[in-house]
């Protein structure tokens, strides 16, 4: 078997040799390189662009303007989301158009210069003259809903500003209240209320954003960095007013995504740009400055929260408001918050009567938000965890246990979900256990419980939950291809992309064990070609495993059929004919069939026969509704320098129930990247735009700090595997998960190394500072 | 635009190719020679991804011109493997150890380690921690990276197993 063994990257040997290849290695020798020309301003219209002066720059070939006839005549949207065929259902909102005269932020898409070099395209760009109107910035949510007079909505579309707002109130029947404010007011119980903010991060995925466009006969051939290819190609195909089949995306090795690439990003103007140009080759690549400013980050937000609980560690109630700062553009818009405060609601849903939240977007004119792994839920967990951790100290109780009497049980299903989303495995008691072990909970709290002086230590703790797909709510789909070798080796083609998570190499396993191939035997195409490659809509929800298994499993059942009918041809006497490691096998006794014929005979048979000639391949699609719950338990050992508002992470150790585990070793992987994520989202990790102009201030690694190797401890992956009965092979997800819970378990620790609550990341010297002061340490 | 020619030895080759004068390592050796392993992340000296070793020493190529090279050695990943195919140690226990996820940073980062490796000195992961600190990578949260330059290390220099004993 394949599936649980440690198997080595299909891809490891290419990366450590440079022969994996990138967009950027890919780029033929002759191109032209385009540059976006930029608004000076973050709102107000364009009222002229003089290119005279930057057209005589030698080297330039073309300039082209917000105020060119050919601009496409619509806006389109820009989340990595598969098309919705019905036009009521649409939920994405299309806000965009690739050049654009009103200006929304900062650095606003207004012009477009392609130039020989990149040398000649900066100095073009250095010479152009607008002239703008300018209008006051909204810049966070009491701008919005109550603009300056006179100042005109970002959208006309959405003239107050908020992209969306809903409320979801469980049922109050059978608890003796008519409102959760009545809840929250009755003297019988505990109460609290918080406010918490989370930052802007950005993904910071070392490969920039880049694309090359060129036309092949009438169809334009888009090869991009990024986590969607297919659609890409929608996206392309509408911004250009063109057949979708007259785009062909080509997606190569990527260097990180983490969400910003599951996005339309600069790929339509790039091939409108390509097509102006009668199909010339034109190289669209971003600087590191361009990438933090003007593609996505985590939508900053702002929670107000209640909780109400009793004396017995019982959650009784509890509420939160979401606002989410999408900037500009909606990008994915509500789809983020909302997607978090179902994880608020999931997480703790164990004892309390109640649950209200509320998700609402806005507009302002900051920079464009957008997806970040695990989509909204590392901050609704950071409100949620804000609140345990408040709760568990006021109360001097053990945060364990408080936490896990709260938490989600086996059998919690969701009543806001359109399909059944139902916790039907739950490995939580035991990745709390296991992980309270491993950080020396117990121990940990003793020895650090009378520290007085300026060092003092603390451990903390936070959980996550987090959904398997969108499967139920929005389509699940994948497709995948197999077509057997002359040797008998498996081809495998699938429109999951490979962005660094390793789903190529657990793909392969899946097919080796459902086929019934040695995983040396299976080669997967790595490259998504949508001319070639099966359907895929990408990677993003930490879907790929869950969702695109099924396809596997269900293309390898047929796969084998069609391989047992030929064996049964070439083994007329054969009985009890199966595929079991790259033989076929069979015999009378079932337990112990006997090798017959290896697969690659057959196949080369198959292949070269006189008489009946076959290339055996298998594809298909597989959808599916079911979903299911991801948990984990984060625990951390922190050590706070208090004068100097230093916090140092010790130790991290992460366990997680993501279900049966394919590879031990890539997802330990996922874990230790998902924790430095956190840590820096706890810690470091914030855009900053500066309210006057609405720039982003720290557009470059040097003053926006990800964690480095000074920064991270050695770190503690593992699992407490269960068996998921929704997922293919008993697994569940787990991409962005780990993402989510150490920096609320930092926050924890500092809770209890100093006595202070913190509830707004990241926790810098500034921000631990004022706290520090206000409780009197210094 | 001015143009001169460069002459070097690159993985081992000596190398002469044309050069804009105002071009950097980066440029030369990823455009103009086809050296794909020297990635462009940052183009500042920020992140470490185009990191070579010239006369051994590693160096961030977008912070240096390809004028300056002239006779100096460079070596990128490309000139790491045994004619053999054998990966060299430091890709091996890359490979090895898991330490590779998207990719892009792993090239600049293994040549660091090749500087480390080629000291014949043994590191403790704190020292490992720091003298790799120049090299961002936002997939893996180092542990595994720390942990093939660490067996890397032990390999080469022939303390190979728990206790530390020459092997």
């Amino acid at each position: 078997m394949a599936i649980g063994k440690s198997a080595t990257r299909v891809d490891a040997v290419d990366k450590v040799t440079g022969r994996a290849l990138f967009t950027a290695d890919l780029v033929p020798h002759q191109h032209l390189v385009a540059k976006v020309v930029r608004s000076a301003i973050a709102s107000g219209r364009v009222l002229s662009i003089d290119v005279s002066e930057a057209q005589k720059v030698e080297g330039v070939i073309a300039i082209f303007t917000c105020f060119d006839p050919d601009l496409p005549s619509y806006q389109i949207y820009t989340a990595g989301h598969p098309w919705v065929v019905d036009p009521a259902h649409r939920g994405d909102i299309e806000d965009r158009h690739i050049l654009d005269a009103r200006v929304r932020q900062y650095g606003d898409n207004i012009a477009v210069v392609v130039a020989e070099d990149t040398v000649a395209a900066d100095r073009a760009l250095r010479r152009i003259k607008v002239e703008y109107e300018e209008y006051p910035i909204i810049f966070d949510y009491e701008d919005a809903v109550q603009p300056p007079a006179g100042t005109p909505p970002i959208h006309e579309e959405c003239p107050s500003n908020v992209q969306a707002e809903w409320d979801t109130q469980t049922s109050l029947e059978g608890t003796g209240y008519d409102s959760i404010e009545e809840i929250h007011g009755d003297p019988a119980y505990h109460h609290g209320s918080y406010t918490m903010r989370t930052p802007r991060q950005q993904q910071a995925h070392i490969e920039t954003c880049l694309s090359y466009c060129y036309m092949e006969g009438d169809r334009l051939v888009c090869v991009t960095s990024t986590q969607i290819p297919h659609i890409i190609r929608q996206s392309i195909g509408l911004a250009l007013e063109i057949p979708w089949g007259k785009v062909r995306v080509v997606k190569p090795c990527v260097g990180g995504g983490f969400g910003n690439k599951q996005d339309v990003l600069y790929e339509p103007l790039n091939a409108w740009v390509c097509k102006k140009l009668g199909g010339r080759c034109v190289l669209l690549e971003l600087s590191r400055e361009e990438v933090f400013a003007y593609t996505r980050s985590r939508q900053p937000k702002r929670f107000e929260a209640k909780a109400t609980w009793d004396d017995d560690m019982n959650l009784v109630a509890r509420s939160c408001e979401g606002y989410s700062n999408s900037g500009g553009y909606a990008s994915h818009g509500q789809a983020i918050v909302a997607n978090g405060q179902g994880s608020f609601r999931y997480m703790y849903s164990g004892q309390e009567k109640a649950c209200y939240t509320k998700a609402l977007t806005y507009y302002s004119n900051q920079s464009t938000a957008g997806a970040m792994r695990a989509y909204g839920v590392p901050e609704s967990t950071w409100a949620a965890e804000c609140m345990m951790s408040d709760i568990a100290y006021d109360m001097g109780w053990d945060g364990a246990d408080f936490r896990l009497k709260n938490a989600i049980k086996l059998g919690y299903s969701d009543p806001f979900w359109p399909a059944p989303l139902v916790c039907v495995s739950n490995g939580l008691p035991e990745c709390i256990q296991r992980g309270k072990e491993l950080i020396g909970w117990e121990e940990k709290k003793k020895l650090y419980a009378n520290e007085t002086g300026p060092i003092r230590h603390g451990v903390g703790m936070a959980l996550l939950c987090y959904k398997c797909s969108v499967a139920g709510l929005e389509l699940e789909t994948a497709s995948a291809r197999m077509l057997l070798a002359e040797d008998g080796s498996v081809m495998l083609e699938l429109g999951a992309t490979e962005i660094g998570q390793g789903c190529d190499t657990v793909m392969s396993q899946m097919c080796a064990d459902a086929v019934g191939v040695p995983l040396e035997a299976v080669h997967i195409l790595s490259t998504q070609d949508t001319d070639v490659s099966p359907y895929g809509a990408g990677a993003y929800a930490s879907r790929q495993t869950y969702v695109t298994g099924i396809a596997i499993k269900k293309v390898a059942a047929e796969l084998r059929e069609k391989i047992l009918a030929y064996a049964a041809e070439l083994i007329p006497d054969g009985v009890n004919l199966d595929l079991r490691d790259g033989w076929i096998v069979g015999g009378p006794d079932r337990d112990n069939p006997q090798p017959l014929m290896e697969l690659g005979e057959l196949s080369c048979i198959a292949y070269y026969s006189r008489t009946n000639s076959q290339q055996i391949s298998a594809e298909g699609t597989a959808q599916t509704d079911l979903n299911s719950f991801c948990l984990g338990a984060s625990f951390v050992e922190v050590e706070v320098d208090i004068p100097l508002c230093k916090v140092q992470v010790k130790n991290v150790v992460q366990v997680h129930d993501s279900g049966q585990i394919i590879n031990p070793a890539t997802a330990a992987g996922q874990v230790h990247g998902g924790i430095a994520q956190s840590i820096g989202f706890g810690l470091y990790e914030e855009l900053l735009e500066d309210p006057a102009t609405g720039r982003t201030l720290n557009d470059n690694f040097l003053d926006y700090k990800i964690p480095t190797t000074l920064d991270i401890p050695d770190l503690t992956a593992e699992f407490v595997e269960t068996w998921d009965p929704t997922g293919p092979f008993g697994n569940k997800s787990l991409g962005e998960p780990p993402a989510i819970p150490a920096a609320p378990a930092i926050r924890d620790a500092i809770l209890d190394a100093t006595g202070v609550k913190l509830y707004e990341a990241p926790m810098t010297p500034q921000r631990l500072y004022e706290g520090f002061q206000a409780a009197g340490l210094v | 635009m001015e143009m001169k020619i460069l002459s070097c030895t690159v993985n081992g080759k000596p190398v002469q190719v044309g050069y804009d004068v105002r071009e950097c390592l980066l440029d030369t050796l990823h455009d103009r020679l086809g050296l794909t392993s020297v990635k462009r992340g940052c183009e500042v000296g920020e992140c470490g991804a185009c990191t070579v070793l010239i006369d051994g020493v590693a160096t961030d190529t977008c912070l240096y011109l390809t004028a300056w090279a002239e006779g100096k050695t460079i070596e990128t990943v490309e000139g790491l493997q045994a004619p053999d195919g054998t990966l060299d140690p430091v890709q091996q226990a890359f490979v090895d150890e898991f330490a590779v996820q998207c990719g892009f940073c792993i090239p600049g980062i293994i040549m660091s380690a090749e500087e480390l490796v080629r000291t014949g000195k043994t590191y403790t992961r704190d020292e490992i921690r720091k003298a790799l600190s120049g090299h961002l990578c936002r997939c893996t949260g180092y542990q595994n990276i720390i942990t093939a330059v660490e067996r890397a290390v032990d390999l080469v220099n022939g303390f190979v197993g728990e206790d530390g004993d020459a092997a």
